[in-house]
Formats: structure tokens, sequence, C-alpha cells
């Protein structure tokens, strides 16, 4: 990480460098934890976020990572003029790097924009999801999530349930558990299931029972309402009758195993409101731990000094 | 002026034989074949230890003009297909306007005539506007000039209308050259569709986009007799439905670019978008499947798909950025290096590919290394190594995956109808007049 200066995904990061990203977000969280959540570790850096997808719950959580580190933010979202009028990526982020900023949070809808912005400026780029590639925020931060309730993330067994072939967080999280020792399952239709994951290491299933057979931890994936009109399944009822998770099919799993959800949550298809609510869900924690993981990853990328 | 190329060794399909010879080139044609030729007044090129070819045909190539000048144009095109050993290339007609008229074949013609360094020999298009939806007139185009019908670019996606096309072509004994995609498979795709496809996020294209329509093809073309020509076989499945077409007696013939027989879907990573090219790079088994198919003669000739872009259009997300490779100048130390040199190809069969086999597929009699014909001819150092350097590319289109790549066999020497019309930079030949 601190020969690092960019994050763009967990694919091409070390088993060390997470840890460490893991273990800095363990001093943020106490952060995030006091009365007056405020240190003035980035006094002085400006921090972009460039949103050229509406994302409130990934901006938001950046932008708090930011101010609790006392950095400046500016927010450039898709409707920012120059955006718009269909300025070239290049153009527009050469000009945020004139006008000074020391990281660029890019969230774009098209895989590898933000491996193109670390050819273009000397800013650190730190990528909050590029189409089906990867969102490795959202992956360090369920790794942490697992971490901090199981204690370890070497010889878990994880699920991951859903659209894996356009899952940005399921690719990250593949990479980062993985990585850290777990074994990963990805479960879901076989026409959302990508050609040749299972050369990342990931164990393929279309059988979600089966799958989550004593698994330690369950993530599932939202479902974009609009694939069933490109015709990936056949009805809402379908899936949710094959893929989604009830209380019933917990059941199947590990007695103590966490359920996990990047959000937002479609109640009722991917996931019943009982299982979404049980004592078994993780989901609200994962938002509170992904503030302190940008944290974390703000403060190791733009920090440069001691904690 | 009079040309003697002395002490060459030449490289003779159409006779299907190597051996040493010196060339003697008056009046724009090959005079006079033969050892130890004196002559007065000629400039005398010593070819000591370099190949002697007839001049290499591009079978494949978008010159861009008119319509996409900032991407290329005929007098630069021609430029790059001169320093890349080309004396002739074939254009497609996906331009703005589209070649599907005789006043556009007209255009690229004179413009040819007047600004262009080698042959340039017009594709029309087989749909007006390359839309898939009625027939170009096609008897026109040929009268205009035109020496196949392509919707290159773009595929003919009703059967029905690719099916009259082959019966029209049939009756006027033209060639029609296939971009072979189904783009209900295709869309929105950017890459092969693979486990690379997958790391990174992209939206593959898979390998039956391309068999489906081939095997469609082949089908029409055993119905109405049509000469079929594949463009641009890209994978594994496509050479095994070729081969069996062969057998099967049809006529058809089918080109690979060096790109497919020398890159894969891994050069993808870290989405360098001079790596996005239609169809696009396979795996390493379908890579090994078209060698084999050049190898065996299933694939008959290697064409560049030169595919040129300004450069500012290929800056952009790899979704967004276009298709293509700039490939007129990196084909030859290509074919050399990854065919000839690993004996893959023999030189003459790799000559045979870019020379009478392509000439032969348009009709045109060009690609002879013998007295009376005209005198294209292309030398090659396979001797000479080079590294790929797009700055020094003439073309517009400095778009290449191959930038730092060291090439051997580099074209050295490109004559057009007894002219020089390309000498490579440095010392290579000694030379009197
Ligand atoms: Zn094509």
């Amino acid at each position: 990480m601190v020969q690092k200066k960019n994050l763009i995904g967990l694919e091409h990061i070390d088993a060390h460098e997470i840890e460490l990203i893991l273990d800095t977000a363990v001093a943020m969280k106490e952060i995030v934890s006091r009365p007056v959540r405020k240190v003035p570790t980035l006094r002085g850096r400006t921090i972009t976020n460039l949103f050229y997808e509406p994302s409130t719950r990934t901006r938001t959580s950046f932008e708090l990572a930011a101010k609790f580190l006392n950095a400046d933010v500016i927010n450039i979202s898709s409707s920012a003029s120059s955006v718009v009028k269909g300025e070239s990526l290049k153009d527009t982020v050469r000009t945020i790097e004139a006008m000074g900023t020391d990281v660029v949070i890019i969230r774009h809808p098209m895989a590898g924009a933000a491996n193109l912005l670390t050819g273009w400026i000397e800013a650190s780029v730190v990528n909050a999801g590029d189409g089906a590639h990867e969102h490795p925020t959202q992956g360090l931060l369920d790794l942490f999530t697992v971490r901090e309730k199981k204690g370890v993330l070497n010889g878990l067994k994880i699920v991951i349930v859903g659209d894996i072939l356009h899952s940005r967080v399921a690719r990250s999280d593949i990479w980062g558990f993985l990585k850290m020792g777990a074994s990963v399952s990805v479960c879901g239709p076989a026409t959302m299931m990508p050609v040749g994951v299972e050369r990342t290491g990931a164990a393929v299933s279309c059988s979600i029972d089966e799958a989550i057979k004593d698994a330690d931890v369950i993530i599932m994936l939202r479902i974009q309402l609009e694939r069933q009109k490109a015709g990936l399944f056949p009805s809402l009822r379908e899936y949710a009758r094959l893929f989604g998770l009830n209380s019933e099919r917990l059941s199947l799993a590990k007695r103590d195993a966490l359920v996990m959800h990047p959000g937002p949550m479609n109640r009722g298809i991917e996931i019943s409101g009982e299982v979404a609510d049980s004592l078994q869900s993780v989901i609200n924690e994962q938002v509170t731990n992904g503030v302190a993981v940008r944290m974390a990853v703000l403060y190791l990328l733009a920090g440069g000094g001691d904690a | 002026m009079k040309l003697l190329i002395k002490r060459g060794t030449l490289i003779s399909p159409d006779q299907k034989k190597i051996f040493s010879a010196d060339v003697l080139i008056a009046d724009g044609k090959i005079a006079v074949l033969g050892n130890n030729l004196e002559t007065d007044g000629a400039v005398i090129i010593d070819a000591d230890g370099k190949l002697v070819l007839p001049g290499l045909i591009d079978l494949h190539a978008h010159l861009r003009e008119p319509g996409f000048e900032d991407s290329e144009t005929i007098a630069a095109g021609t430029m790059a297909a001169a320093r890349g050993g080309f004396t002739s290339l074939a254009c497609m007609p996906n331009t703005n306007p589209v070649a599907d008229n005789s006043s556009v074949i007209n255009y690229i013609l004179n413009k040819a005539r007047q600004e262009g360094r080698v042959n340039v020999f017009p594709i029309g298009a087989i749909t007006v506007g390359s839309k898939g939806e009625e027939l170009a007139e096609m008897a026109g185009l040929k009268e205009a000039g035109a020496v196949a019908f392509s919707d290159d670019g773009r595929c003919v996606s009703n059967a029905v209308i690719m099916f009259r096309a082959m019966q029209y072509a049939r009756m006027i004994d033209m060639p029609v050259i296939a971009h072979c995609e189904d783009t209900s498979l295709s869309a929105q795709g950017s890459m092969h569709e693979g486990y690379y496809s997958t790391l990174l996020g992209l939206k593959g294209i898979p390998a039956a986009a391309e068999e489906v329509i081939i095997a469609r093809d082949l089908i029409l073309a055993k119905e109405t007799g049509c000469r079929l020509h594949i463009a641009h076989v890209s994978t594994a499945g496509s050479v095994q439905l070729i081969r069996q077409a062969k057998a099967w007696g049809l006529k058809v013939t089918a080109e690979a670019t060096p790109h497919h027989f020398t890159l894969t879907d891994r050069e993808v990573t870290g989405y360098n978008t001079n790596t996005k090219v239609n169809p696009p790079l396979r795996t390493q088994e379908d890579l090994d499947a078209v060698r084999q198919g050049l190898r065996d003669g299933t694939i008959d000739v290697i064409a560049t798909d030169h595919a040129p872009h300004a450069r500012e259009k290929k800056e952009v997300e790899y979704e967004n950025a276009p298709f293509g490779i700039s490939g007129l100048e990196t084909a030859v130390g290509l074919v050399w290096t990854e065919l000839v040199n690993t004996g893959i190809l023999s030189p003459l069969d790799a000559v045979e590919k870019m020379t009478i086999n392509p000439a032969r597929i348009l009709g045109i009699s060009k690609g002879v290394l013998a007295e009376g014909a005209d005198a294209d001819l292309t030398v090659i150092d396979p001797a000479r190594t080079e590294k790929v350097d797009p700055a020094r590319f003439v073309s517009k289109g400095r778009n290449t995956p191959f930038a730092g790549r060291t090439l051997t066999g580099i074209p050295v020497l490109t004559i057009v109808g007894g002219k020089i019309v390309f000498e490579y930079a440095g010392r290579v030949f000694s030379k009197t007049t």
C-alpha cells in the first residue's frame, strides 16, 4: 500500500497490503465512535469525488471519510456541466488536476475508467466502482466486517449469491477473500455466471442450497430488475424462488453464519425481510464500516505522515 | 528510368520456387530476369542477402477517405502501405459516404491516381449504406472498378439479403467478402468473452458470434455457388468450419490478420484501447488454431485489416473506443517473426498468402514475379531487426498494440510500376547509377 499510490482493485494488491488497510481501519473506526469525529490528519488536502454514475451511498461514505480526516472535498457528479457537455474523461480529469487535488475518487459506468486515470494524472486514484470490474472499498469493508465478527478470515467459507456477471462487488470480494485465505463460492443463474470465473479460484454452483451448506458468510447481491427484460432470467418470482435467501435456506448454513448485502436491497426478491432484519444480518454494520475503511484508504494514500 | 536489382533471392509463389537472379526493370515492367545482368543507365541496387518478392497485396484495408480523413487519407494510407512493403491494397467501403455507388468508387480511384503511392483496388458495398437492407448496384460498382463486395465493419444480418447478394455476385462473377458477426450475440461487447472479460468486467463477444454466421454463409455459398471470402478469421471453431467447407469443395477462401495470429485476449489486461479490435483478440487455443489453419492452407490470405483511428478517439474508456489496429506498417515484420522464423510457414507459403492468393481472389493481374509483369516488387531484409515505434508510422493511425515489440524481417524497398515508392532509411543497399 505504502509504495502504491492508487487503489484500483483487489486483484493487484497483496494480502499484507490488505491487512494493513484493515488494521488501519480499526483505528479509524475508533475515531468514528468518538463524540467529536474529527482528526486533523488530512488538513490541507483536497479530495475530489468524480461520479459519472449516481450513488448516494458510496459518495456520502467517501465524503464523510474525507471530512472526518479534515480534508477538503469537491463533489463532481454527472450533472456537472463539464460532464454533460460531452467533454472527454481525459480532459475532465486534467482540468480537475489543474485545479489542485490530491486524490480523485472515481465512480464510472465503464470498466477500466479508473485504470485510465492513473495514466493521465499525478493525483492518487481510488476506484469507487467501474462498470462490472471492481469496487475495492466495498470488498475491503466486507473483509473488515467479517474479520471483526469472526476474528479471522483464513479458513472461512464465503458464498456470494446473485448476478455475478455484472457485479463489481463480487469480483472485489472474490479476490479479497481468496487472498486472505478464505474459500469462496459463487452462485447464481447460469445466464449470469461469467465465463471462466472458476479460474479465479472460486467454486461455481447454480444451486443456492448446495452453495450455502456450511457457509460462514453469505453475501447476497442486488438483482437489477431490468435484467429480466434483457432475458437473463424468466421472472422475478422464479428468481426469488431459485436464488432468494429466506430463513429456511439460511438454516442450511452454519448456525452463526453472517448475512451481508452491499445494498440497496430488494426485500422479498434476493433477500427476505425476515433474514435482512435477523440477528445474523450485519448489513447495517457494513455501512458504518464502509466509512472507517474509506478513511483508512484515504489516509494511507494521501496521509503520508504518522497516524 | 531503369532499375537493376542484383544478387537478390527471388521468391516466386506463382512458380512455387526460390532462386537467385537479377531483375531488370524498365518502363514499369519486369523486363528481364536472369543472372549477371548488365545494362547501361540503370540504377543498380545490390540486394545481396535480401528477399525480392512480387509486390505484396493487402486484401483488407480501411483508408477512411472519403469521410474520416482525420483518421486516415488515401495519401497517408498508401504511404503506410509502401512503408509496410505493400504495392497494392483493396480498401473497404465503410467510408462516408459508403462506397455503395460508382461515384464513390470513382472518387477513390481518382484520388488514388493523384495522391496514392501504391495501387488501390476499391471494394464496393453489398448493400445500400451497408445497412443490410437492399442490394447496392453491384454490376455498376464492378463496371466502375470495384474488385469485390463487402459490408465489412458490419455483418449482413438478414439471411435472405445475404443469399440474394451471393446469387447476384455469382451472376457477375465477383467475390463476396463476409464480415461474420451475429450482432445479437456480440452486442455491446468490446473484447473476447472468456476469463479475461470476466476479470476486467467488460462485456464479451463470444466465439459463437463469429461461428454461427460463418456456418450460415458457408451454407449459402454452397447453395449459390458464390465465391465467398471470409474476412479476419479469429476462432478455432471458424477455422474448423472453413476446413470442412473446403473439404466439401466449396469455393471459399479465408484470411487471418497478424494480430489474430500474434496476440490473445490477455493483452487487454490494463484496458489498453489499442487492443480493441473486431473480431476481438481471442484465446491461446484460437490463436494456435489460426496458425494451424495458415499452415495447412485452410486460411489462404494474410490481410492487415488496417483500421487507423485518430489518437483522441482511442484515448477514452475501453467501451467507448472504436475497434481497430493500424496494421500496414507492422504486418511483414509480424509475419516473418511470428510465422516464418518459427517455422509455421515457409517463406514461399508466407509470400503466397500475401501476393498471388489475394490477387486471385480479387481477380487482379498482380502478385507475379515474371518477365512482362508489372514491376511491383517488395524487398525484405530477413535479418534486419527493428523495434516497433508508432511515432515513426506514416499512417495517420498510430493505434497499435505492438509498440515496443522487436520484429525481425523488415521491408526495405517497395517498387510500384517500376518506381521506388519506399526505401528504408539508413544504409541498406549499395547503389550505383
Ligand atoms: Zn470486418
